[in-house]
């Protein structure tokens, strides 16, 4: 028998199950049983309001456009970050990780005070009629923001361990410069660039400190679906609140288990070492 | 932030029998936002009081957030002894959940309301666009910035104050008045969560052409940014806000501080007391320290609740609940 690190799997185990029932479970089977408080009437009436509607598409809709946003630019960034030497490399390095760590409140309000129409960037594009702040487009960037250090944390590990001689066996045979990217190295990160994807869309989809700062929150315009869930709170309408909350959960859960397929399909031909 | 508020709280509760038995007695006073600096000097002027009085120390911790998160907090455990929110409805809840009697509000004078604000206007420097009152508006290309009524206690003011003046013009009715709020709330570029959020997105960020505004937090905002860079304009008619206070029952026969927190609440309608809340911008109801501060308080024609909409559950039912007439006629709707 191989000998293990861990002491005795069934007490590992028995760790593992119970902190996960504390930290994650029970807080969850507490939700969704204070979701069962409202009658079927009420989530019909959830479930067809064009509000709670608008506001699922917002918070949904907008967290998958950031998510991709941040896919795109978090490659960029990390392959930045692991291929080249450059001095303030580290300093950048650090810099990758301040949204983790800002306080959700300030970054609303400090994006807000920026892309607001007298701020330093709103400004330039009031000029061109374009709203950024009090609008669906600030939600966009708020998320974008808060959902970026995923992507790049998640890639950078795997960049680190890629072996350069494939990208060199690629070009030795023929391969273009695009085509290396698109055949040879794009496949062999996908599935961890969807995995940076899953987190960014789960972080932003449930944003909701910096969102409302910038978001105007304008019903069925800007208002995204964790402010309808304060809203209910606000008037003591527990078991709605958390009627809408499970209903984010079950579009999450769907998401996040349709990314899992694509990465396993886009992982099928790659096996990178784990 | 608020849980690590609420566990805060609770530490200091929970370690406030220690320092009683030490020291005197604490009061925690759950209030909302823009009650900060009225009352650290009603605090420190009623310690003082107490202590000559007698010779106890008395220590009041504060807690300020929403109005009604603030009831939702103490509803959830938040051991205050004293609640002095913004509306009177945040009480009804707290009554309605037996943590606070239910003749609340005729336990002290004037429907447990020791002060008093209005509806005001802050608006830009010179007043660009000619705003004097609230037809004003509702004029082409005219910006409000009011916060969203559904999470904000103040905004609730403000709605119905729009509501209560259109009804109350020459030929006005309720179709007119809903016409009126609803026009008006085309208005709205944003929709803050609370009102200090509100003043922040007109003052610092420069959004819309009014504010409408509780008139303490309007007279403090002219005094903190400098009187040149905003005016106030008194509309022909608003409403009356009636901030009330109580002693929440359940917590205070708990932590034996009923008598102290019931002095602490007197003191507020005393003439010191009074005089400290005109000097924060609050307006008294003694009719002689009124007269004191009557350069700071223009005369405004005013209505209240009772005599417009009956009773706050009745306010909030109709007009703030899901589904309710804000839903109906406000911002996208």
């Amino acid at each position: 028998m191989k000998r293990r690190v861990l002491p005795g799997f069934g007490l590992s185990l028995g760790l593992t199950l119970s902190y996960l029932g504390l930290i994650v479970l029970l807080p969850l089977a507490a939700l969704a049983w204070k979701a069962t408080g409202a009658g079927v009437e009420a989530w019909l009436h959830l479930l067809s309001s064009p509000r709670v509607i608008a506001a699922l598409r917002l918070s949904f809709g907008g967290a998958l456009l950031a998510a991709l946003l941040d896919a795109l630019a978090g490659l960029l960034v990390a392959w930045v970050l692991v291929r080249y030497r450059f001095p303030g490399r580290r300093l950048l390095d650090a810099f990758i990780d301040l949204p983790f760590a800002m306080p959700t409140a300030v970054a609303g309000i400090a994006l807000t005070a920026l892309y607001a129409p007298n701020g330093w960037l709103g400004r330039w594009f009031a000029l061109a009629d374009i709203r950024i702040a009090y609008a669906p487009q600030g939600v966009l960037v708020a998320m974008a923001f808060v959902g970026f250090p995923f992507v790049v944390r998640t890639l950078q590990p795997v960049l680190e361990n890629l072996d350069r001689e494939i990208e060199e066996a690629a070009e030795s045979l023929g391969a273009r410069r695009w085509q290396t990217f698109a055949r040879v190295l794009l496949p062999m990160l996908a599935p961890t660039l969807l995995t940076g994807f899953a987190l960014a869309l789960a972080r932003a989809a449930g944003e909701y400190g910096s969102v409302i700062f910038i978001a105007g929150n304008i019903p069925m315009r800007s208002e995204i679906a964790p402010l309808l869930i304060v809203q209910k709170l606000e008037q003591f309408d527990y078991a709605g609140a958390a009627a809408l909350a499970v209903i984010m959960l079950a579009f999450a859960f769907v998401l996040l288990i349709l990314i899992s397929l694509l990465q396993r399909w886009s992982g099928r031909w790659t096996e990178l070492p784990a | 932030m608020k849980r690590v508020a609420l566990l805060f709280a609770c530490v200091v509760s929970l370690a406030a029998p220690l320092l009683a038995a030490a020291s005197g007695v604490t009061l925690l006073n759950v209030s909302y936002d823009p009650t900060r600096e009225l009352y650290r000097d009603v605090n420190a002027a009623f310690a003082a009081q107490w202590k000559a009085q007698h010779g106890d120390t008395v220590t009041i911790r504060m807690s300020h957030d929403g109005s009604g998160k603030q009831a939702r907090a103490i509803a959830d455990g938040l051991p205050g002894d004293v609640a002095t929110l913004a509306l009177a409805y945040d009480l009804d809840t707290l009554a309605d959940r037996g943590l606070v009697a239910k003749n609340w509000q005729q336990r002290l004078p004037d429907n447990s309301a020791p002060y008093t604000s209005t509806i005001v206007f802050l608006v830009r420097k010179g007043n660009p666009k000619k705003i004097r009152d609230w037809s004003d508006l509702i004029r082409p290309g005219v910006q409000v910035i009011t916060p969203n009524p559904k999470t904000s206690g103040g905004a609730r003011w403000n709605f119905l104050a729009a509501w209560g003046y259109a009804l109350k013009q020459p030929g006005g009715n309720e179709a007119k008045a809903r016409a009126f709020v609803k026009a008006l709330y085309q208005h709205v570029p944003v929709l803050d969560a609370g009102a200090r959020g509100a003043t922040n997105t007109f003052v610092q960020r420069g959004m819309g052409d009014v504010l409408l505004a509780w008139e303490n937090e309007a007279l403090l905002a002219q005094r903190e940014l400098g009187k040149g860079s905003f005016e106030i304009v008194v509309p022909s008619l608003s409403i009356l806000a009636e901030p009330p206070v109580t002693v929440i029952d359940a917590n205070v026969d708990k932590h034996h501080t009923r008598a102290v927190a019931e002095a602490y609440l007197k003191f507020l309608y005393s003439p010191q007391g009074q005089e400290l809340e005109a000097k924060n911008f609050y307006r008294p109801r003694s009719p002689q320290v009124m007269a004191k501060y009557a350069a700071q308080f223009p005369k405004v024609k005013t209505f209240t609740i009772r005599e417009v909409f009956g009773d706050w559950r009745q306010v909030q039912a109709r007009f703030f609940a899901d589904g309710g007439i804000f839903d109906q006629i406000g911002p996208g709707g």
